[in-house]
């Protein structure tokens, strides 16, 4: 008897979950049939970003920012008849979660390309599975070397190279900041090891002394352990490789020691979060970043403003670099119908047509894909926040 | 080196008993719910940052109207209140909901369920802080944030000054008021006794005339309510939350209440305040003594290390009693 | 209608002709509608069904084999989702052998081990370093990476280090009981994610937090392996093996041995049963399974890096494994399954559906509310419903049930063995 009950209750559970993913599939195709009351081609691009999770506010970010472009561009593509829309996938920065949605974007033929991924961990294997199947992916974030090192035809990125943002940072702190005994930390991702690795062996370089070499866990509050280690070695200069809310409450707790020294951190600080965090005592704080200070155009505030608008959120760090991404593949993909004569045009031709965007001017950066996908154009600029409110005022520029 | 260690040790000394009072309080919701249930509450850490939550919104409520701009410490008080309140009451609800209807089944699928109950908080918190702000990061209102030196340098020249801020000596104060008040109510109340006697064989209570489910909402009740409260310290100590700050810190506070020996009040104060201190120190001195080989990031691993070899030698923990177990 | 049903449970051809029906019609679904979920996971289904049937066991053997072997991977080829099905039945396939793994250590002996992903981690590292050039920088002679047909091997050498390891752990932790156990194996699974996490210096062997990228695929003759449904064969291979074993040690004598340790330790040991000897084992081949896949998934994903293996995994096993029911092997397989699926496949599906309807404007939810975010939300709704509805796992273990008659007559035979060779001395008796 019992056996009987939790097989029927099994039997429902298993009907229950599969129903729900048969009623999304049967939408999806009445989407492609007559969504939008006309039989246009239905043309998906997908973003891969943590949505859940610790990470998820940059993850939301790159969706929005992805979005905008896509939404921008909606009555361009109607007119060549096609419609598209946007896949927002949630690879809750793992891996596996990745890798898993990469087949299942894989699987879903009107997927043409790809924004994301956030972590370099998670689309360093997810841009294998893309490579098997000629989907290009653009990503708005991935600064580890090994992204583009790998030399596959579907990755591209829009900004700078560890090895380039890192020295550039190094670079500053030593001859212009006149740094001589760098404390450098970082927060033990692939993202933070990646960079302050390049920005330590670059001041060496220069001939600044380490003064210490350490890491936090993410997602902790307290950093005092390792803000005490610094106060006895007595630094002129604190570089950080991690991302805001850390480097928000590093910048705090120091100052609450008098350890008042200069502190520098990358693009992953570039965002309003960090002066939420750290509030009066961000002054000061340096950063470097691959977009030009886009409230200071006229077009990068009408931007802004739009963003804010449409979705009630400012603007954050990887919007602008995500909403570039989607730009620079809708502009390919226009590309490549057009020399498709106006048909759907493949992944291959897809791919090819990302790979070979030239000079396209963005919101926050031009890009041009070199033979590896990196981009030409990403300079990197030094910010320091005069006061505490995002974006800081530019100070510098470095090119390659 | 050991230079260095000095010069730094006032400093790692207030840092490291900040965070373990912290981790204290919140290791007396583990223990006191494991004394009676003999049930890892994996929830706690989640009902610490809902505390932190409350507290937070609670006190940006008090900003928006104008009230007590001048009486910081009325503010303190009534957020205190307000959080502990308002996550005892979560507790109690937790507890009927999903541990009571498992009281009689494995004991280990009360673990699911408070690993469910946990995600569910976090990601509750997650939607309504977000809806509410844009954003689940939430960097609140600071209610006293001067900053005091004390000079330890002039105690001996090896030693080197440390920083204060008005708000450490507030989570001290009422860390310790706290601890204190449990360990008094325990021992000498009424339902303090109650409380043991369900702890010690709940059936035998339940023959002594006392109401063991009433008993167990309580113990439920103010176990979370002290970590409520401790949520509300940490975000005035730290000012910036997320929804995932109880996971990490439940760990270590979970560890804290092991290495004290699980059960015992006094234990979890104990190991709260030992791996507050043992990781401040690490993080702060590791790298000194390894010359840059193993540096801070290894601060857990030397935690963890220490709590598998205190169980090892002494399976109670440091503060509990060996159980003999019935043949 | 109860008539029929009834029918249906008496007669075997009944159920057999319907049950080949319903495999059918699953099956061609899948194939015919290619974006259908519910088909691939009704097909799925069958495999559950199969358990419930009467047939006799080796025939429910073979058919299960059938359907793994043949018709899943066939029905899913007909068209672009086939890689993303095969994906998911791989990734099930993984969990499905560390949940049983783990099933060992916590359903059979008993002993609550809260870093169990370790051990995965553990296996994904041994292969990572040496199918990479990582290993040149602590091994002189420029060796390496080896090449992928050395997997095979590897998957060995995995299951073998990881077993190692557990016996390492075994052997303090043998001291400490209950919930004391569970928190040192914790705090062992985090000494070692942060010990990968970390060791880029002094000698850089795991390469830290950057992980180790472009690990050699498995090779068989000249045959690489890198799309998802050849890795499932190799799953598969693995997943028999481990399955095989399990089945055999569960009524053997260490796995009496083990579960005598669980139901009361004293008892067990004054019955003769070597506690030291029977709790490593049970850690050493748990590990083991783990290990094992841990090469697998280091050799599909051709990436590792520590966040794969974090304290929210371990867990996420144990839910499996609690889930399905502890020390039940169909419903730990079962358990493993659904928590897979819903990860990978329902939710996200779900999700995707969702947004289609918000892109539609037929209905509009606030972005903090956005389906795609709610994937932890529904998990937890799920282990909390489950666990207050199901406490004892979704198929409770059952012993084994003795026929009273046979042991009567094993017990006669026995005696007059006894009575010939003056007996053998210990043992356990049933």
């Amino acid at each position: 008897m019992s056996m009987k009950k939790s097989f029927v209750a099994l039997l429902i559970f298993v009907l229950a979950g599969s129903l729900l993913a048969a009623c999304g599939k049967k939408s999806n195709s009445e989407a492609s049939s007559g969504g939008g009351g006309s039989n246009k081609t239905v043309i998906k691009i997908a973003t891969q970003s943590p949505l859940s999770g610790g990470s998820a506010v940059q993850g939301e970010a790159i969706k929005l920012g992805a979005q905008l472009s896509l939404d921008d561009h909606k009555d361009e593509f109607a007119k060549l008849g096609f419609d598209i829309q946007l896949a927002p996938y949630d690879d809750q920065a793992d891996p596996k979660k990745g890798v898993a949605n990469a087949e299942l974007v894989a699987a879903d033929k009107q997927i043409l390309a790809v924004v994301g991924h956030m972590n370099s961990g998670v689309a360093i294997p997810s841009s294998v599975v893309y490579e098997k199947y000629n989907i290009p992916m653009v990503s708005p974030s991935n600064t580890a070397t090994q992204v583009t090192d790998r030399k596959l035809k579907v990755v591209n990125r829009i900004v700078a190279r560890d090895d380039f943002q890192g020295p550039a940072a190094a670079q500053y702190a030593v001859q212009t900041a006149g740094a001589k005994n760098i404390f450098v930390i970082q927060d033990k991702t692939a993202y933070g090891q990646g960079l302050a690795e390049a920005f330590k062996t670059e001041a060496e370089k220069q001939g600044a002394k380490i003064a210490g070499y350490e890491s936090i866990t993410i997602g902790e509050k307290d950093f005092n352990g390792i803000l005490n280690q610094a106060l006895t070695k007595k630094p002129d200069f604190i570089f950080f490789g991690g991302l805001y809310a850390e480097a928000g409450l590093l910048v705090k707790q120091a100052k609450e020691k008098g350890l008042d020294v200069p502190f520098m951190g990358a693009d992953g600080i570039d965002t309003q979060g960090i002066v939420d965090v750290a509030g009066d005592k961000v002054t000061g704080v340096l950063y470097t970043s691959i977009s030009t200070d886009i409230t200071k155009t006229a077009d990068g505030k009408a931007w802004a403003d739009k963003y804010k608008q449409k979705f009630g959120k400012n603007v954050d760090g990887y919007s602008a670099y995500a909403y570039d991404c989607m730009s620079v593949i809708l502009e390919a993909l226009k590309k490549a119908i057009n020399d498709n004569g106006g048909k759907l045009p493949s992944r291959e031709q897809v791919r090819d047509a990302v790979r070979a965007t030239k000079d396209f001017q963005g919101v926050a950066t031009k890009v041009t894909f070199d033979d590896k996908g990196d981009n030409d154009y990403a300079k990197v600029f030094i910010y320091k926040f005069e006061k505490a409110a995002y974006p800081g005022s530019m100070i510098s520029d470095i090119s390659k | 080196m050991v230079s260095s260690i000095l010069h730094s040790l006032p400093q790692v000394l207030v840092d490291g008993l900040t965070l373990g009072a912290v981790y204290a309080v919140v290791a007396l919701g583990y223990t006191m719910v494991y004394g009676i249930l003999e049930l890892i509450n994996f929830a706690h850490g989640e009902i610490f940052m809902t505390g932190a939550y409350v507290g937070t919104a609670v006190l940006f409520g008090f900003h928006a109207l104008g009230w007590f701009e001048g009486a910081g410490w009325i503010a303190y008080m009534l957020i205190l209140a307000a959080a502990m309140l308002f996550t005892g009451l979560l507790g109690v609800g937790i507890e009927r909901v999903a541990y009571r209807p498992l009281r009689k089944a494995p004991k280990l699928i009360s673990l699911i369920s408070a690993i469910g109950v946990s995600f569910l908080l976090q990601d509750f918190v997650r939607f309504i802080a977000e809806l509410r702000t844009g954003n689940y990061i939430v960097t609140g209102i600071t209610l006293y944030n001067d900053n005091h030196k004390i000079a330890t340098s002039s105690v001996s020249g090896v030693f080197g000054d440390a920083f204060l801020k008005t708000n450490t000596i507030i989570v001290f104060i009422v860390a310790v008021l706290m601890m204190v008040g449990l360990d008094m109510f325990s021992k000498r109340s009424k339902w303090g006794v109650a409380m043991r006697a369900v702890a010690q064989d709940r059936e035998t209570a339940s023959l002594m005339s006392i109401n063991v489910n009433k008993v167990i909402a309580l113990t439920f009740f103010i176990g979370s309510a002290l970590g409520g409260a401790t949520g509300v310290l940490f975000a005035q100590q730290y000012a910036t939350i997320d929804p995932f700050i109880g996971y990490i810190l439940g760990l270590k506070a979970f560890t804290a209440a092991v290495l004290g020996g699980i059960g015992n009040i006094r234990g979890a104060m104990f190991g709260g305040l030992l791996i507050g201190l043992l990781e401040m120190f690490a993080a702060a001195n590791l790298g000194l003594i390894t010359h840059g080989n193993f540096g801070a990031e290894y601060k857990d691993v030397f935690t963890f290390l220490i709590l598998i070899l205190v169980l090892i030698f002494k399976p109670q923990g440091l503060l509990g009693k060996a159980v003999k177990e019935k043949v | 209608m109860k008539k029929w049903m009834e029918h249906v449970k008496s007669s075997l051809w009944a159920q057999a002709s319907l049950y080949t029906l319903f495999v059918l019609a699953t099956s061609l679904s899948v194939y015919l509608m290619d974006k259908s979920a519910i088909a691939f996971l009704l097909l799925l289904a069958s495999l559950l069904l199969l358990y419930y049937t009467s047939f006799p066991v080796k025939l429910k053997w073979a058919a299960a084999g059938l359907l793994l072997v043949i018709v899943i991977p066939f029905a899913t080829s007909g068209g672009p989702s086939h890689e993303s099905y095969m994906e998911v039945a791989t990734q099930c396939g993984i969990y499905i052998a560390m949940a049983l793994g783990l099933n060992i250590v916590v359903g059979f002996a008993g002993l609550l081990d809260l870093g169990f992903v370790a051990f995965f981690a553990i296996g994904a590292y041994t292969y990572a370093i040496f199918a990479t050039p990582q290993a040149n920088n602590f091994i002189s002679g420029h060796l390496f990476p080896v090449s992928g047909s050395t997997f095979w091997l590897f998957i060995f050498i995995g299951g073998f280090i990881a077993a190692l390891f557990g016996i390492l752990l075994g052997l303090p932790v043998l001291r400490v009981k209950g919930d004391y156990l569970a928190i040192v194996t914790l705090g062992f699974g985090e000494i070692i994610r942060i010990i990968f996490n970390n060791l880029e210096k002094p000698v850089n062997i795991t390469n830290g937090a950057m992980g180790l990228s472009s690990i050699k695929p498995p090779d068989l003759f000249g045959m690489d392996f890198i799309f998802p449904h050849q890795i499932y064969f190799i799953v598969l291979a693995i997943l028999l093996l481990v399955l095989f074993g399990v089945r055999r040690l569960e009524h053997s004598r260490l796995g009496r041995s083990w579960k005598a340790i669980r139901d009361n330790e004293i008892a067990a040991q004054a019955m003769g049963v070597p506690l030291t000897l029977t709790k490593l084992s049970a850690f050493a081949v748990g590990a083991s399974f783990s290990g094992m896949m841990g090469v697998v998934f280091a050799a599909k994903q051709t990436y590792v890096d520590p966040t794969s293996f974090t304290l929210l995994e371990s867990i996420t096993i144990l839910a499996m494994v609690i889930l399905g029911g502890m020390g039940s092997v169909p419903g730990v397989i079962l358990g493993a399954s659904l928590v897979t699926l819903l990860n990978i496949q329902v939710l996200t599906d779900v999700t995707q559906w969702l947004n289609e309807l918000t892109a539609q404007g037929v209905i509009n939810v606030p972005s903090a509310l956005s389906p795609a975010k709610m994937q932890r939300f529904i998990f937890g709704a799920i282990l909390v419903l489950i666990a207050v509805f199901r406490p004892y796992g979704l198929i409770a273990s059952r012993n084994r049930k003795e026929d009273v008659e046979k042991l009567k007559e094993r017990r006669s035979s026995a005696a007059i063995s006894v009575n010939s060779t003056n007996g053998p001395s210990g043992g356990v008796t049933p």
